[in-house]
């Protein structure tokens, strides 16, 4: 349920790493202030077990397919709120840097679907809520389950409306919705009985581990002001990122017309770049680069007035020979330097 | 070898995959992360249609691999092994936008296959960079980076308290997979009750691990903060790095290169 760079705009990633940061401070600085310095190592630990854990697969009774461990609910019940959403912040940029799960841009996404639903929806309103201070098996079990369950669910609709937001996959709210929601229940099931099992299995044989974990997390648990924070974070970047993205279209699209002196565009022809709007509008394939008008000293504003679909032959087969002989140039360059270095090396060397 | 030690070596073998003394692996992490960063952003801002506007920017991590003696061949193989979400994300593309946008020929392609190609090609550039970026920095260099760069210290120590006992609870689920492997002959898979006994009892021996290290700790004067090392200095080439290569992303993202080079070619060979 990774999300991956190549779906989302730099609007959607950069607005969801600045809600990822600010939470990841605010967490920073509660687990710093809770002064149990035996939570450092139990967290790195733990973060390590997980990370272990989904390393093995179990066979999935009835489809033949194979699934593995979340997470997030078991570090929520051990750690409590904060210091799981730290952990299991490290275990995504681990994932993103070491397994290209997700990407750099797209960290903040799947930090906040993996880690923010859990933690600070599923954790302290259901799990809590039924599990109660006084946990008994039945209540772990049924707490621990449909907690699993809602935070995944929670996650596939966050991937949902981030992919949505960013405009790159065609695929329309509706089917998205449909093909996310049923897949992630299922997988939510499995999750939950699988943490539900474990919880159950630590009750039963060290009972006290619970027990201190539910002490150990004090109630000034205060949900309020963290969904403020996210809510003045999200619509402060979003807000300016969008700004940026609609007043000019994508920034740097805008400073090229600038440059190129094409000021007489219209406004109204930006609007293709609206991204947040979710104006579906369609640029053509290569975009305002009529070169050969350009250079005969063609009216660019009647280039840029040139409606989609811009099939030009000569556009296209020039597009092709560009293309062709960018990539030859790149392997070049990298043989080239693969080459240089190889021979620094002989010469070092010898 | 089970999974997991499959899944160990591959973590183990990608740190500082780089091979050889090469300048490129001296280089402040920092400027490696923020060049990394700023190649994502501008990749990831093109077009969803701008294929041809994209190719250039493949220069950045060929580059790089060919500087730092990264082979091919592994972030290939991991690029295949993550590609499925993109994948089955991306194909309904040209299930949904079916307008011919490009014509070769007799042939149309359309709008959907185009921004298809256009998410594959972001994929393999912003997926290699960020694994080419521990290739060459090492994942403890990027941590004294975080550090550098203002990222809460508690993060950080979890970050590497976690990554240098992932392999130690690797091993201990490698050990338990393989006893199960071993008492299970030709079954194949693990069934959901096993797996949930097996992860159980890993999660008992790694709270007891923790207490355990948590003493060796307190012994040895811990008091609640990891110490991290602060040896990194900014040389002038790392900021000539991060300024060149975000100029030629600028530059690749304000004009269609390659567009400009087939006109080239082609008025030369007309």
């Amino acid at each position: 349920m990774h999300m991956a760079d190549a779906l989302i705009t730099p609007v959607v990633g950069g607005t969801m790493w600045a809600v990822t940061a600010s939470l990841t401070v605010y967490c920073a600085h509660k687990v710093k202030e809770d002064l149990d310095e035996r939570k450092v190592p139990l967290m790195g630990v733990l973060g390590a077990f997980i990370f272990a854990a989904q390393m093995i697969n179990f066979t999935i009774p009835a489809t033949g397919s194979s699934g593995h461990l979340g997470g997030g609910m078991i570090l929520a019940i051990l750690l409590g709120p904060h210091a799981a959403f730290l952990v299991m912040a490290s275990i995504l940029t681990v994932q993103a840097l070491f397994f290209a799960d997700g990407g750099l841009l797209a960290l903040g996404c799947n930090i906040f679907n993996l880690g923010f639903f859990p933690c600070f929806l599923a954790y302290p309103f259901i799990y809590r809520k039924i599990a109660g201070d006084d946990p008994t098996k039945a209540r772990l079990i049924t707490g621990a389950t449909l907690a699993s369950i809602i935070a995944l669910q929670l996650g596939a609709f966050g991937v949902v409306l981030e992919t949505i937001a960013s405009n790159i996959s065609e695929l329309p709210f509706s089917t998205f919705v449909l093909l996310m929601q049923p897949i992630h229940l299922a997988i939510g099931i499995v999750e939950g009985l699988v943490t539900a099992a474990v919880i159950t299995f630590v009750w039963n044989a060290r009972p006290e581990i619970l027990r201190m974990a539910h002490e150990r997390i004090t109630g000034d648990f205060s949900m309020k002001k963290v969904l403020a924070g996210l809510a003045i974070v999200a619509v402060l970047t979003g807000g300016i990122f969008s700004w940026f993205a609609s007043a000019h279209p994508d920034g740097l699209e805008w400073a090229m017309f600038h440059t190129s002196g094409a000021e007489e565009l219209e406004p109204g022809a930006n609007a293709a770049y609206e991204v947040l709007a979710g104006v579906q509008e369609k640029t053509a394939f290569m975009p305002d680069y009529g070169f050969r008008e350009t250079a005969s000293g063609g009216d660019e504003g009647e280039e840029a007035e040139e409606s989609w679909p811009a099939v030009n032959a000569g556009t296209t087969t020039a597009g092709l020979v560009g293309g062709f002989l960018t990539l030859l140039l790149a392997g070049l360059i990298g043989f080239t330097l693969k080459h240089i270095g190889r021979t620094r090396e002989t010469i070092t060397g010898a | 070898m089970t999974k997991v030690e499959t899944v160990l070596g591959s973590m183990n073998g990608m740190n500082g995959l780089s091979r050889g003394n090469t300048f490129i692996r001296h280089l402040d992490p920092r400027a490696m992360l923020i060049t990394a960063m700023a190649f994502i952003v501008v990749v990831t801002s093109f077009g969803k249609y701008d294929i041809l506007g994209l190719l250039p920017l493949v220069i950045y991590p060929v580059s790089l691999m060919a500087l730092g003696n990264v082979s091919f061949r592994s972030i290939g193989k991991k690029l295949v092994y993550v590609s499925p979400f993109a994948i089955v994300i991306g194909i309904f593309n040209p299930l949904f936008d079916n307008q011919i946008l490009v014509q070769i020929g007799d042939v149309g392609i359309s709008g959907g296959w185009v921004s298809f190609g256009a998410i594959m090609i972001k994929f393999v550039l912003t997926v290699s960079v960020a694994l080419i970026l521990v290739a060459l920095s090492g994942f403890e260099e990027i941590c004294h980076a975080l550090v550098k760069l203002k990222v809460p210290k508690v993060f950080v120590s979890q970050l590497l308290f976690m990554h240098r006992y992932i392999y130690v609870m690797a091993d201990e689920a490698s050990r338990m997979v393989r006893a199960h492997t071993l008492r299970s002959f030709k079954r194949r898979g693990m069934k959901i009750s096993v797996f949930c006994s097996i992860i159980s009892q890993l999660l008992l021996r790694t709270l007891d691990r923790a207490h355990r290290i948590h003493t060796a700790m307190v012994s040895r004067g811990f008091a609640g903060e990891i110490p991290v090392m602060h040896g990194l200095k900014a040389a002038p080439g790392d900021v000539a790095f991060v300024l060149l290569w975000s100029a030629f992303f600028v530059l690749a993202r304000l004009y269609n290169l390659p567009q400009w080079l087939g006109f080239f070619v082609m008025e030369g060979l007309t």
